[in-house]
C-alpha cells in the first residue's frame, strides 16, 4: 500500500470511535502491538531529543525500502510511533520525504502535533524524514 | 471572615473555563498560581489610568505610578517583616534573584571555599551556583536527603566547617512539598560564619515567612506563585550584604552619577534595579499580597492541609500508587507514580479529563535520579481547590490506570 492509502486506512479506522477514550484505547493497543526494536539498538544515540518520554528510533534499508523500528517508555507515545511506523515503514525514501502528515489531525490526535508539547512527535517525524533523506542520498550514489 | 471556598473561586475568572469539554480542574499551582480579578484589575487599571515611567518624571502620572510601585515595595516589606524597605529589591523572579546574588559573590569566594546546596533544589537554585563555583574555584557539596524526602541534618552538621561560605536551600520543595527546617539551617550556618540564601518560590503561597525572625541573609521569591503576575519577584537581602554586593546589571535607574571615566552607583534598592522595571507587575504583586492577607494565611494553610490529607488518603487507595515526598512537614503538593506506568501517559489522560497536573522532572533532575525514576505526576493544590476536585483527580487517576495498564 502507498503512504496515502495507509493514511486513509488509519483515518477510517479511527473514525469508528466517537469518544476520545475509545480513540486512545485503540492508540494504546496499536502501541502494544508495535514490533519491538532490537534491545541492542536501544542506545542513547538513538534517543530522539525533545521528548518527556524516551523514544528510540532505528532505520535500516531492505530492498530499497526503509524499515523503521522504534520503542518508547510511555505507552501513548508508543501508540503514536506505531501509527507513524505503520505509515512510513516499508516505503521508499523518496515517498517518505514527500509525504505530508495532515492525517494526524484527521485521526484526532492533533494535540500531539503541537511543537510545544513535550512528546517529541514533531521531532519523531523530522527524524524519520532525515533518515529518508540520508538513505536517498546513498541510493543515488 | 470565615473561609468560604465557593466564594473565593468567584474571584478567579479562569476557574470557570472548560478544557477538553470538561470543567477545568487546575492542580498545577506549584508551577504557577491562578490570578484573582483584583490582581488582573490592578494591571488593567495601571495601563488604563496612570501608565508612565517611574522615578524620573516630574509630571503627575509619573508621580502616581512611582507612588503605587513604591507602595508595593512597602507592602512586601510589611508582609515579610523586613526591617528596611530598601532591603526589598524588585527582580523578574526567583531565578533572577538567585543569579544576582550568585554573581555578586564571585569576588567573595576563593579556591578551597565551600558552598552547600540541598539535594532537593530546583535547577534555578543549582545552576547559578555551579557557575559561581566555576568562576571562583569554590567547591559545591550536597546536603543529602532521606527516602521520605527530608534533609539529613546530621549530615548537614558534618558538612559545615569554617570553609563553608554559603548555604542555599529551598524553603519548600517544589517536587516533594517538603517544608525544610530553614530556621535550624540558618542558625547552624551562621555559627560557622556562612551566609544563607533561602529560595522561597514555593513557600510564599502557603505561609507568611517572618524574615527578621528567620535571620536569613537572602530570601527570593516570584509573584506568579502567589497569585501575582509573571515576570516580577523580590530579593530580600540584609542591608549589610546588599551594600557589599556589586551591582548585577548596569543601566539607567541604578546610577548616581555617570561620566565616561567613572560611574557612581545609586543607593539601595536602586543599585540593583537597572532599567525600566515591570511597573504593572510590581504594583500587581502588592495587590496579590493584599489579596492573600485578606483571606489570611492561617485560613489558607488550614484549607490546604485539609486538601492534602484528604488527597493523600484517597490517592493511596489506588493500587500501585506511590507518593514521593512523605515527610511529616509538607505542603499541598503530591508527587506520585502508578506502578509500571509512565507519568507522561497519566498526565495526558488527566488532561483529556480537564485536569491540569504537571508531569516530568519538575526542574529537579537530582531528585528523580535519587529515586531512579524518569519523573512523577505532580498534583499541587491551592486554597481555591476543593475536595470535589480531589475526587475528580482520584477518579481520573483510576481511569488512567485502567486505560494504561
Ligand atoms: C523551588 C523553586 N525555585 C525556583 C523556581 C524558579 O522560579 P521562577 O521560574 O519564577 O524564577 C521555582 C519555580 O518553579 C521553584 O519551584
Amino acid at each position: 500500500m502507498s503512504i496515502a492509502e495507509i493514511q486513509e486506512e488509519l483515518i477510517d479506522e479511527f473514525s469508528l470511535f466517537d469518544d476520545w477514550m475509545d480513540k486512545y484505547e485503540h492508540l494504546i493497543g496499536l502501541g502494544k502491538s508495535l514490533p519491538l526494536i532490537d534491545p541492542a539498538l536501544k542506545t542513547d544515540d538513538r534517543i530522539i531529543k525533545g521528548c518527556q518520554s524516551k523514544v528510540w528510533l532505528h532505520a535500516a534499508m531492505e530492498n530499497d525500502k526503509l524499515i523503521f523500528t522504534a520503542d518508547s517508555d510511555a505507552i501513548i507515545t508508543k501508540g503514536i510511533i506505531a501509527v507513524l511506523v505503520r505509515v512510513f515503514s516499508g516505503q521508499s525514501p523518496e515517498e517518505i520525504v514527500k509525504a505530508n502528515t495532515d492525517f494526524i489531525d484527521q485521526i484526532g490526535l492533533k494535540e500531539h502535533l503541537s511543537p510545544t508539547r513535550a512528546n517529541g512527535l514533531v521531532s519523531m517525524i523530522k527524524q524519520m524524514k532525515l533518515y529518508a533523506i540520508a538513505f536517498q542520498a546513498q541510493l543515488k550514489k | 471572615m470565615a473561609f468560604n471556598v465557593t466564594q473565593i473561586r468567584e474571584d478567579f475568572p479562569i476557574l470557570k473555563r472548560e478544557v477538553n469539554g470538561k470543567p477545568l480542574v487546575y492542580l498545577d499551582n506549584a508551577a504557577t498560581s491562578q490570578k484573582p480579578k483584583q490582581v488582573i484589575d490592578s494591571i488593567v487599571d495601571y495601563y488604563s489610568l496612570y501608565n508612565s515611567n517611574i522615578h524620573r518624571g516630574v509630571h503627575t502620572l509619573s508621580q502616581e505610578a512611582t507612588d503605587a510601585y513604591e507602595a508595593s515595595r512597602k507592602k512586601i516589606q510589611k508582609h515579610f517583616n523586613i526591617s528596611r524597605s530598601h532591603e526589598v529589591i524588585f527582580t523578574s523572579g526567583t531565578t533572577h534573584g538567585i543569579n544576582l546574588v550568585a554573581n555578586g559573590f564571585t569576588s567573595f569566594l576563593k579556591e578551597g571555599d565551600e558552598v552547600l546546596v540541598s539535594a532537593m533544589e530546583h535547577h534555578s537554585n543549582i545552576v547559578p551556583w555551579q557557575m559561581l563555583c566555576e568562576r571562583s574555584g569554590a567547591v559545591m557539596k550536597v546536603i543529602p536527603m532521606s527516602e521520605e524526602g527530608t534533609l539529613l541534618l546530621d549530615e548537614y552538621d558534618q558538612l559545615l566547617s569554617d570553609r563553608t561560605k554559603l548555604v542555599f536551600v529551598n524553603h519548600i520543595s517544589n517536587s516533594l512539598g517538603t517544608i525544610n527546617p530553614v530556621d535550624i539551617i540558618i542558625e547552624k550556618a551562621h555559627q560557622v560564619g556562612a551566609a544563607v540564601l533561602v529560595d522561597g518560590a514555593q513557600s510564599c503561597s502557603h505561609i507568611k515567612p517572618d524574615l527578621q525572625a528567620l535571620d536569613v541573609d537572602f530570601y527570593v521569591t516570584s509573584a506568579h506563585k502567589m497569585c501575582g503576575p509573571t515576570g516580577i519577584g523580590m530579593l530580600y537581602g540584609k542591608e549589610s550584604w546588599l551594600q557589599k554586593l556589586p551591582p548585577y546589571q548596569g543601566g539607567g535607574e541604578m546610577i548616581a552619577e555617570v561620566t565616561f571615566e567613572k560611574t557612581t552607583f545609586a543607593d539601595l534598592p536602586h543599585k540593583f534595579e537597572a532599567g525600566t522595571p515591570n511597573i504593572a507587575g510590581g504594583i500587581a504583586f502588592g495587590t496579590a499580597i493584599d489579596y492573600l492577607n485578606e483571606i489570611g494565611f492561617n485560613a489558607i494553610a488550614g484549607h490546604e492541609q485539609e486538601l492534602l490529607t484528604y488527597a493523600t488518603e484517597e490517592l493511596l487507595k489506588v493500587p500501585g500508587l506511590k507518593i514521593y515526598g512523605t515527610g511529616r512537614e509538607k505542603t499541598s503538593v503530591i508527587s506520585f507514580n502508578l506502578e509500571d506506568i509512565h507519568p507522561y501517559d497519566v498526565g495526558t489522560i488527566l488532561d483529556k479529563l480537564g485536569i491540569a497536573v504537571r508531569t516530568g522532572h519538575h526542574c529537579t533532575q537530582p531528585i528523580m535520579d535519587f529515586y531512579k525514576i524518569p519523573g512523577t505526576v505532580r498534583a499541587s493544590f491551592a486554597f481555591y481547590n476543593t475536595k470535589e476536585e480531589v475526587d475528580i483527580l482520584v477518579e481520573g487517576v483510576r481511569k488512567a490506570q485502567m486505560m494504561l495498564s
